[in-house]
């Protein structure tokens, strides 16, 4: 047997090692980004999620205005984190809408009793079902839709100070 | 108090697997010769201390002593006691203490009863187990040591994860982690033969019990590991391709193929090379496993511990441990002389054929774990699933299997296929009338109906072995064959007749309505709220009817939520036949007050299971078997030796 066959199994194995050890450092991205942008909103209509305001369907969206859709929940801690930026893209003329997931009403309303209550309206989806349609996989995340009711632009994660002139710039461009 | 007990001890077994390794080193030199005599007893204390140390864990999960750290994370006070013990180990840290100590009783097991080897070749066997041991002491110690306490003691616990809550899944991980680690004495031995030079059989044999061990609960872990996702995770299936299973399959294909190939070289003296190096891949596999599921390299359903800088500390064990394996393989092996020859068509032929088939299916397992990781340094991100597993790995599951009905009937050394073409043709004859027979009745995918056939020609072929011997005389490692192929056969006839036969229904019914599947009545009665220990329930009552006369079966399948923490998960229900099982999951409530139910009936979906664990018996007869001739050969040695011994004393008496 040729000396050098032996050393096939060890070679093999360094193979993996340096492919592991090149993937250990890189830093891992566990943000999943929505297929959905570029298409319409799939069609839904949720209930209100809170005595006062209004639910949310898919029809309220398409009529040339573009809006803000944040996927929220009072049980979320950077929601809590992002709800300044919210007012302020409110005050800076964004129409923003809710959609607050698996929640009860007098938790959403104590929400926002406490932190402002920044929403047009707010749909309350209990099981994510149209979280999960429109391509979001957790809380907090923001999706810009144009006028045509097409999905334009998703920030994943809470809104920080310096996203908030990004996604004015982007519901501009979406106008 | 406790869990400084604990530490101190895992400290002490530490500091005793050092004096192992140094003793081992030592002993092999001539000024060192007197430590050689310590490694044996360092390696019965070292145990003896880590199943202390891990006692002391479980007690201070039964106690649930809140300053300790891992119990607050892991524990709750309200929990059943069977559930706050396996928080002990259903965590990273106390399943790497859980590691440490399965492989030290295991080198304390083979440090006090195996007398059978050459003692220089027990050192480096002994040495080679504490230093792998050595590593995992160390990542225990100095990166997850489970015994830290809390600066403050926590109110209260988190709880455990309610997957997890479940007394199929208690016991799963231990059994699991016994077959891991029980194939790190196989690796040992291994090194040792190859430090020593001494591959032959003797060494296969002392292996070999080791590796049947390790193999049964392989076996075990991945059949109970299966049937929790099948019946937890409400699915309905029941093996995903996920990577974490596929870590546990992949020691097992590993430890099957050593089985077999230890055997040729026990009984025949071949296959030498080839059987160390599938003593060190076994036990990699099991470290790779560790390290894929740890590390959180790869997304996989099983949300464990995910820490880059553990999963580093363990790549660099792998790296060293596996690395090091290999590289002595490759300067040693070329010196190990070659064994016995032998003919293709023979029994150490078909073993051989079905050796290359396994680590051909274990190739294919690997590549598809890990091609995500290889794509994804390209910024690629794919996920492989059964599209890619099922087929590739029937190429060579299909010829493994055929080999596997025919293969126990050829002769050692040199066999011809004329001599075995009778029962060959039966075989073939049963497998065509079966694929003729269910091709023509139902419209079933090809690889189901291939399994059908072959699962029937299988289960008639492993008991031809049997054929025209003494049952009573048959050696009871024979009959351990005969059970294990089996079982294969059963575990088939399982999975291609659930992939066959399955019906599905999904269905929105109100209270009161019918709906059918497959041959079940199923009648939705009401839904109503439970409560249970710690979590609180939606539960449906169903009655499920085959035929309009007898009482019917209720099932309960619930949607339950767990308060610590807080979680849902389903809860099917299973009405088990003999032919089959009903299926039930309870969904959410439509609109209108309707419930959605899901329903299957999948015929012999049980063989699945049934057949796993005829596998492990026949891992546990041979064992027995072997155990016993062991026994009996050390008896009639001891016997000789005392005959010998009087005899002398008659000569010296009248001399």
């Amino acid at each position: 047997m040729n000396r050098w066959k032996l050393f096939v199994p060890l070679a093999l194995f360094a193979l993996f090692l340096g492919l592991a050890m090149y993937q250990l450092s890189q830093p891992k991205d566990e943000r999943i980004e929505s297929a959905m942008i570029g298409k319409p909103l799939p069609q839904f209509a949720l209930p209100p999620a809170v005595a006062g305001v209004d639910g949310v369907s898919s029809t309220d969206f398409g009529d040339g205005k573009p809006r803000l859709l944040n996927i929220w929940a009072s049980w979320c801690l950077p929601c809590i984190a992002e709800a300044p930026q919210l007012d302020a893209l409110e005050n800076a003329g964004a129409e923003i809408v809710g959609i607050a997931i698996r929640d009860k009403p007098e938790d959403v309303a104590a929400f926002l009793e406490r932190h402002g209550n920044p929403y047009a309206r707010i749909g309350s989806d209990d099981l994510s079902e149209v979280q999960l349609s429109i391509g979001s996989s957790g809380v907090p995340e923001t999706f810009v839709i144009d006028g045509d009711g097409i999905i334009r632009y998703q920030h994943i994660g809470d809104i920080r100070e310096r996203d908030v002139p990004i996604l004015l710039e982007q519901l501009r461009l979406a106008e | 108090m406790i869990a400084e007990l604990g530490l101190a001890a895992l400290w002490l077994a530490f500091a005793l697997c050092v004096l192992q390794l140094g003793a081992a080193i030592a002993g092999g030199r001539e000024q060192g010769a007197v430590l050689a005599a310590i490694v044996r007893p360092a390696a019965i204390v070292q145990g003896l201390l880590c199943g202390i140390a891990f006692l002391m864990l479980l007690w201070v999960f039964a106690i649930t002593d809140l300053s300790v750290g891992l119990v607050a994370a892991n524990s709750h006070s309200a929990k059943p006691m069977i559930f706050k013990l396996a928080g002990a180990w259903g965590n990273h840290e106390g399943s790497m203490l859980l590691w440490v100590t399965v492989m030290a009783l295991a080198g304390a097991l083979i440090a006090g009863l195996e007398r059978r080897l050459p003692e220089n070749m027990m050192r480096a066997t002994l040495g080679a187990q504490s230093f792998v041991a050595l590593g995992f002491y160390a990542f225990l110690i100095f990166s997850s040591n489970p015994f830290a306490r809390l600066a403050q003691p926590a109110p209260e616990g988190a709880g455990l994860n309610p997957l997890l809550q479940d007394i199929g899944l208690a016991l799963h991980p231990p059994v699991l982690y016994f077959g891991y680690v029980g194939l790190s004495v196989a690796f040992s031995f291994a090194v040792g033969a190859l430090l020593t030079r001494q591959v032959n059989p003797d060494f296969a044999r002392v292996t070999r019990p080791w590796v049947l061990a390790a193999w049964i609960c392989l076996t075990l872990g991945i059949t109970a590991g299966s049937y929790w996702a099948y019946y937890e995770l409400g699915w309905g299936g029941w093996w995903f391709w996920d990577p974490v299973e596929n870590a546990s399959l992949m020691p097992w294909l590993a430890a099957t193929a050593l089985l077999h190939s230890i055997g040729v070289l026990a009984a025949r003296d071949a296959l030498r090379a080839w059987t160390i190096l599938l003593g060190v891949i076994a036990f990699s596999m099991s470290m790779l496993g560790t390290f894929l599921v740890r590390s959180g390299i790869l997304t996989s359903v099983h949300a464990f511990a995910v820490d880059p800088e553990r999963g580093a500390f363990i790549l660099f064990l792998l790296g060293v441990y596996i690395g090091g394996a290999l590289l002595l393989f490759g300067l040693r092996a070329g010196a190990v002389a070659e064994g016995e020859r032998f003919a293709a068509t023979s029994k150490e032929g078909a073993l051989v054929f079905n050796n290359v088939m396994l680590c051909a299916i274990l190739g294919i397992v690997l590549l598809g774990t890990l091609y995500p990781l290889l794509t994804e340094a390209f910024d690629v991100r794919v996920s492989v699933g059964p599209d890619y597993f099922n087929p590739v790995s029937a190429i060579f599951v299909v010829p493994m299997l055929i080999v596997m009905a025919i293969g126990p009937l050829l002769r050692w050394r040199r066999d011809s296929l004329e001599r075995i073409a009778r029962p060959a043709a039966l075989l073939t004859a049963v497998a065509l009338v079966v694929l003729g027979f269910v091709a023509l009745l139902f419209e079933v995918s090809f690889l189901a109906l291939l399994g059908l056939a072959l699962s029937a020609a299988l289960a008639l072929a492993s008991f031809m072995p049997l054929r025209g011997r003494r049952l009573a005389r048959v050696p009871m490692s024979v009959w351990g064959m005969v059970v294990a192929h089996f079982g294969i056969a059963v575990a088939l006839f399982g999975m291609a007749s659930e992939s066959a036969f399955t019906v599905e229904r999904l269905a929105a019914v109100e209270a009161g309505a019918t709906t059918s599947v497959g041959p079940w009545q199923v009648r939705l009665d009401s839904v109503e709220p439970v409560a249970g220990p710690n979590w609180t329930a939606l539960e449906a009552r169903l009655s499920a009817r085959t035929s309009e006369r007898g009482a019917p079966t209720v099932l309960t399948p619930q949607s339950r939520n767990f308060w610590a923490p807080s979680q849902a998960t389903t809860e099917s229900a299973l009405a088990t036949r003999w032919n089959g099982q009903l299926y039930a999951v309870i969904g959410n409530q439509t609109d209108d007050g309707r419930w959605q139910l899901r329903l299957w009936w999948k015929p012999f979906v049980t063989f699945i299971w049934y057949g796993g664990i005829l596998v492990a018996l026949g891992g546990g007869l041979a064992i027995a078997g072997r155990v016993r001739s062991d026994l009996r050969r050390r008896i009639v040695g001891r016997r000789m030796a005392e005959r010998r011994a009087d005899e002398a004393h008659l000569e010296e008496a009248a001399a």
